[in-house]
């Protein structure tokens, strides 16, 4: 094993994984030098509202005359930042309260995995959608909301890690010698963890960007006049006959969605020690 | 000798659906410090589950263990008193028992640190273990996978001592290691006793070994002890039907002409013990009587205790023949 994350030099040989990491190099190139791509503020209403896709508005405009490619291009400020903020909160709580789960057993563990299964069985953006409603609508809100829909699919795959590790030898000795159970969680434990949630964290980025959008397609996330891409395709789906207002900050979002799944799935293969070595031969 | 380990009628048992089967079944045995015992049997007659119940990681059913004045209990989820700490145990798989993530040096420090030793001190101490089991001080910055197996259980004794434990059981601590380092370690163990004035329990199936390094030894046979006593005694002359047959199973490299004896069958199950004694259907010099009385654990005249209707309490043991 060449490194904790299983051979490094794999996930370069899947062209999908590399087509994947080009598109998020390119976004958070956009997210980072947005004043310097854009040709206009996108805030500013100087133009013509509803102009279609030219010279001048590469993506045309929107209703309140505003170029949607600076925004389309503004909105990766959004959109990557909190999808990866989203992950690692829900990573983070997921990641806790499963171990709780898988280490404790007994009725703690039974509690824990109805509270999942109740999660499941409702869709997430329906769940989301009431917590973010409740809350009322504002981008922490929604950060908020998602979070709280998302961590069950954590604490599933840790408790699933913590109930396997812990029937290692290494666990017994360690209480052997006096360790607590705090210490044997993050001392023992914790270490097997990093890589089956980092893949899955992975994989989820896009979920978390579509709930991301989702919510604020339904207004529930970023707020006008926000250049957000859910917030902005909610207004193609109000103009359906300027195909261009929706199209391409949903194009935008189909991107980054396909290329986060690529990572992952990348991810995942490689550091799956059996399919790694099939890519490998 | 004041035995440090003391287990008195000690019994096992696992549920297997609603069923309950008697791994151990009412057990005596003892082990002082500086001592090895030598804890034998085949497969499955529950050596590895008295082990665990001894140290405190299986729940006794019925009976006790004593460890230095205290009554053992089962490790849950507080901490494990301070007092136990020195009572370890040694694990058959070097693989598993070490955590692949963790750097040797950290591991073996653990025990030192939880019990209140600063973390230099601590990997001072280590390095200093590692020496003394036979591997590079600067093992400590490295991690199990860059050892083998033999390596590996040595640093597993490391971490065992660290604490100065005053008794380690070790279940089938060599049996999962190549030829070439099963004596190494062996040899390591029986130093170590010397050194550290500690008590082991050597949980083994392989008689030679066992024969070689230990003091005592108690031959074991499903769930239950069936003749304890000094080592070369029982191997002069053994008492019981089941220790005969155990040690005529040795392949003897000097060509001595000792057919090995073949026990008809396999261990029952010890779901279903078979009345009276447990090995009469087994046994070779089996009675009418076997099948329905369970023999008494008596001590014969040369200090040895013995279940066997063949042997009688007090008087010498009758050389079996078969």
């Amino acid at each position: 094993m060449a490194s904790r994350f299983g051979n490094s030099n794999s996930i370069w040989r899947q062209p999908l994984a590399v087509v994947g990491i080009i598109i998020i190099l390119f976004w958070v190139f956009a997210a980072i030098f947005a004043p310097l791509i854009s040709p206009y503020d996108p805030l500013s209403q100087d133009s013509d509202k509803f102009l279609m896709p030219g010279s001048l508005h590469w993506m045309g405009t929107d209703e309140l005359n505003r170029d949607i490619f600076s925004r389309v291009i503004y909105g990766a400020r959004i959109s990557l930042p909190y999808s990866i903020l989203l992950v690692v909160l829900s990573a983070f709580l997921g990641s806790i309260i499963g171990g709780i789960s898988g280490y404790f057993g007994g009725r703690v563990d039974a509690i824990i995995m109805r509270l999942t299964d109740m999660f499941f069985a409702f869709p997430a953006i329906v769940l989301a959608m009431a917590v973010a409603a409740a809350l009322g609508p504002e981008i922490r809100n929604a950060v908020i909301a998602i979070t709280i829909v998302s961590w069950p699919v954590y604490a599933r795959l840790v408790r699933g890690l913590i109930l396997n590790a812990k029937q290692n030898d290494y666990v017994t000795a360690s209480s052997l010698l006096g360790s607590s159970s705090l210490r044997t969680l993050v001392v023992d434990l914790r270490p097997n963890l990093a890589g089956p949630v980092f893949v899955l964290a992975s994989l989820e980025v896009g979920n978390a960007l579509l709930l991301l959008s989702g919510l604020s397609f339904l207004g529930l996330g970023a707020q006008p006049p926000a250049a957000e891409w859910g917030s902005m395709v909610s207004m193609g789906a109000v103009n359906f006959d300027r195909w261009w207002v929706g199209l391409f900050p949903g194009l935008a979002i189909l991107s980054a969605v396909l290329a986060f799944n690529f990572i992952g799935d990348a991810l995942r293969d490689a550091l799956d020690p059996r399919t790694a070595k099939a890519l490998r031969d | 000798m004041k035995p440090i380990v003391e287990v008195n009628n000690l019994s096992v048992e696992y549920t297997r659906g609603d069923q309950k089967v008697g791994a151990v079944a009412g057990v005596d045995l003892h082990v002082g410090a500086g001592e090895i015992l030598g804890l034998v049997g085949e497969s499955g007659c529950g050596k590895s589950t008295l082990g665990k119940a001894i140290v405190g990681i299986l729940q006794g059913a019925d009976g006790e263990v004593n460890f230095d004045g205290q009554q053992v209990s089962k490790i849950g989820r507080g901490q494990r008193d301070a007092h136990f700490r020195n009572l370890q145990m040694i694990f058959q798989d070097p693989y598993g028992s070490l955590n692949p993530r963790r750097k040797i040096g950290d591991q073996i420090a653990d025990g030192p640190r939880i019990g209140g030793i600063s973390k230099s001190e601590a990997l001072e101490k280590a390095a200093s273990l590692l020496e003394r089991v036979g591997l590079p001080r600067n093992a400590v910055e490295r991690y199990p996978h860059q050892f083998s197996g033999g390596q590996r259980q040595r640093i597993a004794i490391a971490r065992a001592l660290a604490i100065s434990p005053k008794v380690i059981i070790a279940d089938e601590p060599i049996s999962a290691l190549d030829t070439s380092s099963q004596a190494a370690v062996a040899n390591l163990l029986v130093n170590l006793v010397e050194e550290f004035q500690m008590g082991l329990i050597f949980i083994s199936h392989d008689l030679s070994i066992v024969r070689r390094i230990s003091d005592r030894v108690a031959v074991m046979y499903l769930g239950k002890i069936v003749e304890t006593g000094k080592t070369e005694e029982i191997w002069n002359s053994p008492a019981h039907p089941y220790t005969k047959a155990l040690m005529s199973a040795i392949p003897h490299a000097d060509g001595k002409a000792f057919i090995p004896l073949d026990l008809p069958g396999d261990v029952p199950n010890p779901a279903y013990p078979p009345s009276g004694c447990r090995f009469h259907p087994r046994c070779p010099l089996a009675q009418g009587e076997c099948a329905s009385r369970e023999p008494l654990h008596v001590s014969l005249s040369d200090g040895r205790k013995v279940s066997c209707i063949l042997q009688e309490a007090g008087s010498a043991p009758k050389t079996l023949t078969f």
